[in-house]
């Protein structure tokens, strides 16, 4: 059904780490984020290489759901990266107009390439986010699921007497 | 011809403070917030979302907001507002196969894996007045049931496998793009699926009702109509990689329709394609109708009927167009209509001078006839 993307994805499993920690960044609200980092503490020595920024991206969907693309109408989207002082950079990409989440996502991104702060991140701030994330889903694919529809054919004609 | 018209300028400026005003209406009313517009008003920022091309629930809301509920009015605030934005590109396409499914109905196979979801809808409402709902009050939460793991597989996919459904090649050429090159014709599916995604609701639902009354008929099933969440990724040149952006809902419909076929190919079902911002079925349902309808050349079908002229339906769907030309009839034509109104004088006058001269020839022949 999918066809491949022509364009590179990672090209190491690095760049797959990254974008599934920037998948649940970009899901997560701007306050559960901040809380997260504060949690992991320490200053974090960083610069912006690119402040927030809020522009728009065109979605493109597929002819008939799964043939050549076209073009469904633009999202609004807000960009940022920054460089910590150890030379990581990290990148910040989000739906929407909110300029502290793109820098807060950077900010991960950057910091996630760092080994020794992989573990708290993961333990203070993408466990919950994830946690959080997963309950809200499968409460509603449980509201979902509880409205399918169980057909049954009524049997018509004459009864056995 | 427009002519600037001085001495409006207090008049303008007042009418704007009364604009505001009435907005607000009664102070002892309370002040309509974003996020019950968002979250009470849902199906209205889908919509303004929609047609004005934009995905932002908040602006959508704020819109809506400012155009005290008049959703043309908000779309046209939309529109405006994303102008003054840069693009940083396009996403990845949307694969709607993965979508997390809020909503799955199927009019031509009850047996689908996945099942059939109602999801939140007003179907099977008996569309009598709630008076409960005046008073306001708790409602209750819903019931939940435990998942299932099956993908939703889409019909077209089922019909797919077995060779009686067209394919779509997902050949990736230049993609069209309105927002960048003024429509022409003959305008390729890219290009009319993205004006039609945009179009206005009321105008397609119409052209896709004609369509069902016989004005271009193409027999269309519902194939599937399904609503819910899709993750967007966008390769991000800072990056290298494409980075996710978040989740967006949508509603996609599949129509199935009359067959096709030739010599070289086997008779096979065709489709009609519909796919909207939010939960926006009957939009996706007419887009889907009317994408169809205007293939009906491609197809080897009879033509003739409005909803298959893509000139005549890519034209007039977009409404902030519409309203724009329909509107500006409202502003002074004042020079405009002295020119009218002066020719008109002089066609008159020669009326009545010939009218005169007419009446004074047919009375000589009268009297000539007398004296005769």
């Amino acid at each position: 059904m999918s066809s491949p993307d022509p364009r590179p994805r990672g090209p190491d499993a690095a760049h797959d780490q990254r974008r599934a920690v920037m998948a649940v960044l970009a899901r997560a609200q701007t306050a559960d984020i901040a809380r997260g980092l504060n949690a992991i503490g320490g200053d974090i020595d960083f610069t912006e290489l690119r402040a927030p920024e809020v522009g728009l991206v065109m979605l493109r969907g597929r002819i008939g759901g799964d043939g050549a693309p076209f073009n469904a109408g633009e999202a609004t989207v807000t960009r940022a990266a920054v460089q910590l002082a150890s030379g990581e950079k990290g990148f910040g990409y989000a739906l929407g107009r909110d300029r502290d989440k793109a820098r807060l996502i950077a900010l991960c991104d950057a910091l996630w390439q760092r080994e020794d702060k992989q573990p708290d991140l993961e333990a203070l701030l993408l466990t919950p986010l994830r946690r959080r994330h997963d309950a809200d889903r499968d409460k509603a694919r449980a509201q979902t699921a509880a409205t399918r529809v169980d057909f049954f054919t009524l049997v018509r004609g004459e009864d056995d007497r | 011809m427009y002519v600037a018209v001085k001495g409006g300028e207090r008049a303008i400026e007042n009418a704007h403070a009364l604009l505001a005003d009435v907005r607000r209406g009664d102070r002892a009313v309370p002040e309509l917030t974003l996020d019950q517009i968002g979250h009470q008003l849902a199906l209205g920022v889908d919509r303004v979302m929609c047609e004005g091309s934009l995905y932002d629930r908040e602006l959508a809301a704020l819109a809506i907001k400012q155009a005290r509920g008049d959703l043309i009015e908000a779309i046209f605030l939309l529109r405006a507002y994303r102008t003054t934005l840069p693009r940083f590109g396009a996403s990845v396409p949307i694969e709607t196969g993965d979508m997390d499914i809020r909503r799955r109905v199927s009019a031509t196979f009850k047996d689908l894996p996945g099942g059939q979801v109602l999801g939140p809808t007003f179907d099977y409402t008996h569309r009598l007045l709630d008076h409960t709902l005046a008073e306001g009050g708790d409602v209750p939460e819903p019931a939940t049931a435990p998942g299932d793991d099956t993908k939703f597989r889409s019909v077209a996919e089922l019909l797919a496998g077995s060779g009686l459904i067209e394919n779509n090649s997902p050949a990736a050429e230049d993609v069209g793009d309105l927002t960048r090159e003024p429509l022409s014709f003959p305008a390729g599916r890219d290009l009319r699926l993205q004006n039609l995604a945009r179009g206005d609701e009321g105008f397609l639902l119409a052209l896709a009702y004609s369509t069902q009354r016989g004005y271009g008929r193409n027999h269309p099933f519902a194939g599937e109509i399904r609503y819910g969440e899709v993750e967007i990724e966008f390769f991000a040149e800072d990056a290298g990689f494409a980075v996710p952006l978040g989740a967006i809902a949508v509603t996609e419909c599949q129509m199935v329709n009359q067959f096709t076929g030739n010599a070289d190919q086997p008779p096979r079902f065709t489709r009609g394609y519909g796919l909207s911002f939010g939960q926006s079925e009957r939009k996706a349902m007419a887009m889907a109708l009317v994408d169809r309808a205007l293939r009906a050349a491609e197809l080897g079908e009879e033509t003739g009927a409005p909803a298959q002229d893509a000139e005549f339906v890519l034209s007039h769907s977009d409404n902030v167009q519409a309203t724009g030309f329909v509107e500006h009839l409202k502003l002074p034509h004042y020079v405009d209509f002295q020119a009218e109104l002066g020719l008109l004088r002089k066609l008159q006058a020669e009326f009545f001078a010939r009218g005169t001269q007419a009446d004074a020839e047919s009375q000589m022949t009268a009297l000539q006839d007398a004296a005769e």
